[in-house]
């Protein structure tokens, strides 16, 4: 019988929370013509309110499916999960009906997608996709509806949103319907949102803009963030802690700013030392050597031994263990795992071709 | 649809006129006249082509007049009949005329042929109606289930339904059902129009293949629908998976069935000549046919210009209906 | 918490089917084909089959059955019509008429429409919109009726029911092509041709039409099977293929009378166009979904 979700010891000697959302162990793989992807191997992660948790990767880590897997949204019938524990305020997801995880969706799960001109319905208008929820989560109707619905709208500072209720998705800008969809997510309002890199598609002013409005609505109802970017500034921005994910799995995950000044995993390093700095004299952009694994045909062990500096002969053969580097600071790292007699580091060890 | 993605106009406060239900029918209106009157120089063109084609067809008088007649009866039935005129002539005071409804009397029936399609029309508007009836009612369940249970064995079944209903020629479909269902099951009845079950032969027959086109066009639509974004959203918003389907879904992928639907159901006004020859349903195209085969250019012009009327209403309806539907294309022009 | 690992997460009531090859893999094409490949060589070799005179008539042997019914013959495998003329010869023959008709109105057609729709999407404005609206009343003509006064105006024949067919037909395909035009014309490349200086033709022929062959050929498939039937509704109102050329509307239209005791006459000719039309609409719904779903529409 799994036991209900104890907070993190560590965090809670900091005095933090009990987390609300509990992941362990989460797998969901998707049977493709190529083979079985496992988009999700094996992930573990903890938020707690008020704290937003940042999920980093390439395209292709798993970041998008984790969430959708929170959800129970992974697209049938290829995608499966398969196992693990989804703990939602003491409630695990992942033993919940359809029927059950229906109700939970919007109304304890609230998420905004990443492409704002493809996540509102063109054929129906704005106050009829705002209503929708409204009337769903509370039970409202008429004049009380509408007059929910504006004043959500008012939430995510949307100007004159009573008449914006009758527009259409065509008419709004990109960065207003983005504001849109996070009014949506946080109608109920949840106690988890997740944001799939919901300003990766919006102009840059617009994108800082939209960060300080998320943090003010997390601030407001003291929301669990997920917040899904491969943008390593935006983490730096609103994270307070970061998970870096790779091949389905979290390779290294802790507050930002350890991460950030010492980073423990070496695709970590590669991802912060690519980042190109002003100042420098620098010749050439650094970029992470190799290509992205082949998600349907992992090598054994690490999966990114192949393009791993640092790499060793027990990377190739055996995938490291969740190690702890820190309190709060954990990685899959055979550098940082107790050595065994024979392993010899090999700095700039080179990929392998 | 290369139309689909416009770019999205900055926000502009006087947009928000353009909400109101009055403005939206302002702009419908507008819509309907620029269609209507599209419609009415295509009906000019065809009717030029139809009475060309028309006087084409021969000599009438050889049908009409007794073997025994002499050149002076043919001379005076020509006077009489008004054939003589230039073609110029004719064809103004066709148009003349036509325009008022009259389109003068048939040469063989010697009635006006107002009253002969007055007659006739309605037969085909009935079974047309009933047959696309019928196939909407058949095709959105399948076409949508089969889109939602993508893989099973009710979408193999649809899939074998499309294909089937437009690769079979209709005329042999009527006169294989005539006989087993109608001949030896005597189940219904096998031609004209005794009451309810008459129609039931030909309008299956008629609309077997709107079926399939349209079981298809939803299939399609829907597949591409149900992998959109938004209705990822709605499902993460918690709405229940009917809704989903039925309402948010269904609604996008409509458009190109309002099309062909449309499309369909002029060609099943239009095109029932072989239906009905086959059940002997006293409509338009039975009207067509005689009155080819017996040169009558009366009725020949006014059955072509009644049929490109229905089918000129029948497209301005279908995109007055596609207007409604997708705000996008209401507030584009 | 469930006790299957693997169920977790299972929809309602889909069935879980892991997304091996496509459902359309290679089998259907091969069908098409294969079909196809059948109708065309007999339609091609005909003449030199062993097949009985199509034409020749046997009072004897009128209404014989098919061979594997009582009172059927070696000689006569589907069986004689009214007139004794053996039904599988007259079928062969019948191919080379649809499939002629088919193939030749298609290709007009799709020859002409593509060539409005190239023109009217390049050009676009006034050409554009005049050329429009000469399709658009084009398509609203009903096709059967166009023949039908055709046939009767300079009598039935192969060449009428081609013309009467290809001269609505191409408006179909003049809107599709012109479709694909206005969506490739907003691509750079056809700006960057310009650029170049590349005349009008140049970038139609060079750039516009290759674009657009994909298109055209998924529509020739599809509409092959269309032509077909109208060419047999043709035949069997009377306004077709005359005799005593074999059509397989004409026959069905004289077993029409008989079918109760000779079912055969009517059924093998509707047989034939079925399995010709399924045939070249299979082929059609691969290719378009090989090259161009976006043209689901059709």
């Amino acid at each position: 019988m799994p036991s209900p979700p104890v907070s993190d010891p560590v965090l809670a000697r900091a005095g933090l929370p009990r987390p609300i959302v509990d992941v362990r162990g989460l797998r969901t793989h998707i049977v493709t013509r190529w083979g079985t992807v496992k988009a999700v191997d094996g992930v573990s992660f903890q938020v707690a309110e008020g704290e937003t948790l940042g999920l980093v990767g390439e395209s292709g880590s798993g970041k998008s499916m984790t969430c959708l897997s929170l959800l129970r949204l992974v697209p049938r019938p290829a995608a499966r999960i398969l196992g693990g524990e989804v703990w939602l305020d003491g409630e695990d997801l992942l033993a919940k009906s359809e029927r059950e995880m229906r109700a939970i969706r919007g109304r304890r799960i609230g998420m905004i997608l990443q492409d704002p001109m493809s996540s509102l319905n063109p054929v129906f208008s704005i106050g009829m996709q705002m209503r929708e929820p409204v009337a769903l989560y509370h039970g409202l109707r008429g004049s009380a509806l509408a007059a929910r619905a504006a004043e959500l709208l008012a939430a995510v500072r949307i100007p004159a949103p009573a008449e914006r209720l009758r527009a259409f998705p065509h008419q709004l800008s990109g960065g207003m319907r983005q504001r849109v969809v996070g009014a949506m997510a946080i109608a109920a309002p949840p106690r988890l949102l997740i944001a799939d890199e919901p300003t990766t598609s919006l102009d840059l002013t617009i994108q800082s803009q939209y960060l300080g409005l998320l943090e003010e609505l997390q601030d407001r109802h003291r929301l669990a963030l997920v917040f899904v970017t491969h943008n390593l500034g935006i983490v730096a921005r609103i994270c307070d802690r970061v998970a870096v994910m790779y091949a389905g799995r979290i390779v290294e995950m802790g507050p930002v700013r350890r991460l950030f000044t010492r980073p423990a995993h070496p695709y970590t390093r590669a991802l912060l030392e690519s980042i190109p700095r002003l100042g420098t004299r620098a010749t050439r952009l650094t970029a992470i050597e190799g290509q992205p694994p082949d998600l349907a045909h992992l090598p054994a062990g690490c999966a990114f031994a192949p393009r791993c500096p640092s790499v060793m002969e027990r990377c190739r053969v055996e995938a490291p263990p969740e190690t702890v580097v820190e309190a709060g600071h954990v990685t899959r790292c055979w550098l940082e795992a107790p050595a065994r007699p024979g392993d010899s580091p090999g700095p700039g060890a080179g990929p392998a071709r | 649809m290369g139309e689909e993605r416009r770019r999205s106009p900055p926000f502009r406060t006087s947009r928000w006129g353009s909400c109101s239900k009055r403005q939206t029918a302002r702009t419908m209106l507008r819509f309907i006249f620029a269609r209507l009157l599209q419609s009415l120089v295509a009906l000019a063109i065809i009717s030029v082509v139809v009475f060309t084609l028309a006087r084409a067809t021969g000599d009438p008088l050889y049908l009409i007049l007794p073997m025994s007649a002499s050149q002076e009866d043919f001379d005076n039935a020509r006077r009489y009949l008004g054939l003589d005129r230039p073609y110029v002539e004719q064809y103004l005071s066709f148009v003349g005329r036509a325009v008022t409804g009259d389109f003068g009397n048939s040469l063989r029936a010697r009635r006006p042929v107002s009253d002969l399609i007055r007659e006739r029309l309605p037969n085909s508007l009935k079974l047309a109606v009933f047959a696309m009836g019928v196939s909407l009612a058949m095709a959105f369940p399948l076409g949508v289930m089969a889109a939602v249970r993508k893989g099973t064995g009710l979408d193999r079944f649809a899939q074998v339904v499309s294909v089937l209903g437009q690769s079979l020629p209709t005329f042999w479909v009527a006169i294989l059902l005539v006989e087993f269902v109608a001949g030896r099951l005597q189940w219904l009845p096998a031609g004209g129009i005794q009451g309810f079950t008459s129609y039931i032969l030909p309008g299956f027959t008629l609309g077997w293949f709107v079926v399939a086109g349209l079981m298809r066009l939803l299939r399609s639509g829907m597949l591409e629908v149900l992998d959109s974004e938004y209705v990822k959203l709605a499902r993460v918003k918690g709405v229940g998976e009917g809704r989903v389907i039925w309402l948010h879904a269904l609604k996008n992928a409509l458009i190109p069935v309002i099309t062909f639907a449309g499309i369909y159901f002029a060609i099943l006004v239009t095109t029932a000549i072989v239906v009905e020859t086959v059940f002997a349903w006293p409509g338009l195209g039975r009207l067509a046919y005689e009155g080819i085969s017996s040169r009558d250019f009366p009725v020949i012009q006014a059955v072509v210009l009644t049929t490109a009327a229905i089918v000129a209403v029948i497209n301005l309806c279908v995109d007055c209906l596609y207007a409604l539907i997708d705000p996008r294309i209401r507030y584009a022009r | 918490m469930p006790a299957e690992p693997g169920v977790l997460a299972r929809p309602d009531r889909e069935a879980v089917i892991p997304i091996t090859v496509e459902r359309r893999g290679l089998r259907l094409p091969l069908f098409s084909l294969a079909m196809i490949a059948l109708f065309v060589v007999a339609a091609l070799v005909a003449p030199l089959l062993s097949l009985p005179d199509p034409t020749a008539q046997s009072l004897r042997a009128r209404f014989t059955p098919p061979a594997w019914l009582d009172g059927g013959s070696r000689e006569h495998l589907l069986g004689t019509d009214r007139l004794g003329r053996d039904l599988l010869s007259r079928i062969v023959w019948g191919a080379r008429v649809s499939l002629a008709a088919g193939v030749v109105t298609v290709l007009l057609a799709s020859a002409f429409g593509a060539a409005v729709g190239l023109a009217a999407g390049y050009y676009g404005g006034r050409v554009d919109a005049t050329l429009m609206r000469i399709t658009d009343a084009t398509l609203s003509f009903p096709v059967i009726l166009l023949a039908l006064i055709l046939a009767v105006t300079v009598g039935p024949s192969f060449t009428n029911v081609v013309i009467a067919i290809a001269v609505i037909l191409w408006a179909r395909y003049a809107r599709v092509i012109r479709g694909q035009v206005l969506t490739l014309m907003r691509l750079d490349f056809v700006a960057q041709a310009r650029l170049a200086g590349a005349g009008a033709w140049r970038i139609i022929t060079r750039h516009l039409l290759p674009n657009t062959l994909g298109t055209l050929l998924v529509l020739v498939t599809l509409q092959i099977g269309y032509v077909i039937i109208v060419e047999a509704s043709l035949s069997f109102l009377g306004a077709g293929i005359p005799p005593p050329t074999p059509a397989w509307g004409s026959m069905i239209a004289e077993g029409r009378d008989v079918v109760t005791r000779a079912w055969w006459v009517s059924l093998f000719p509707g047989l034939a166009i079925l399995l010709v039309v399924l045939a070249f609409n299979l082929l059609g719904d691969w290719l378009r979904d090989t090259f161009d779903p976006k043209l689901r529409q059709l």
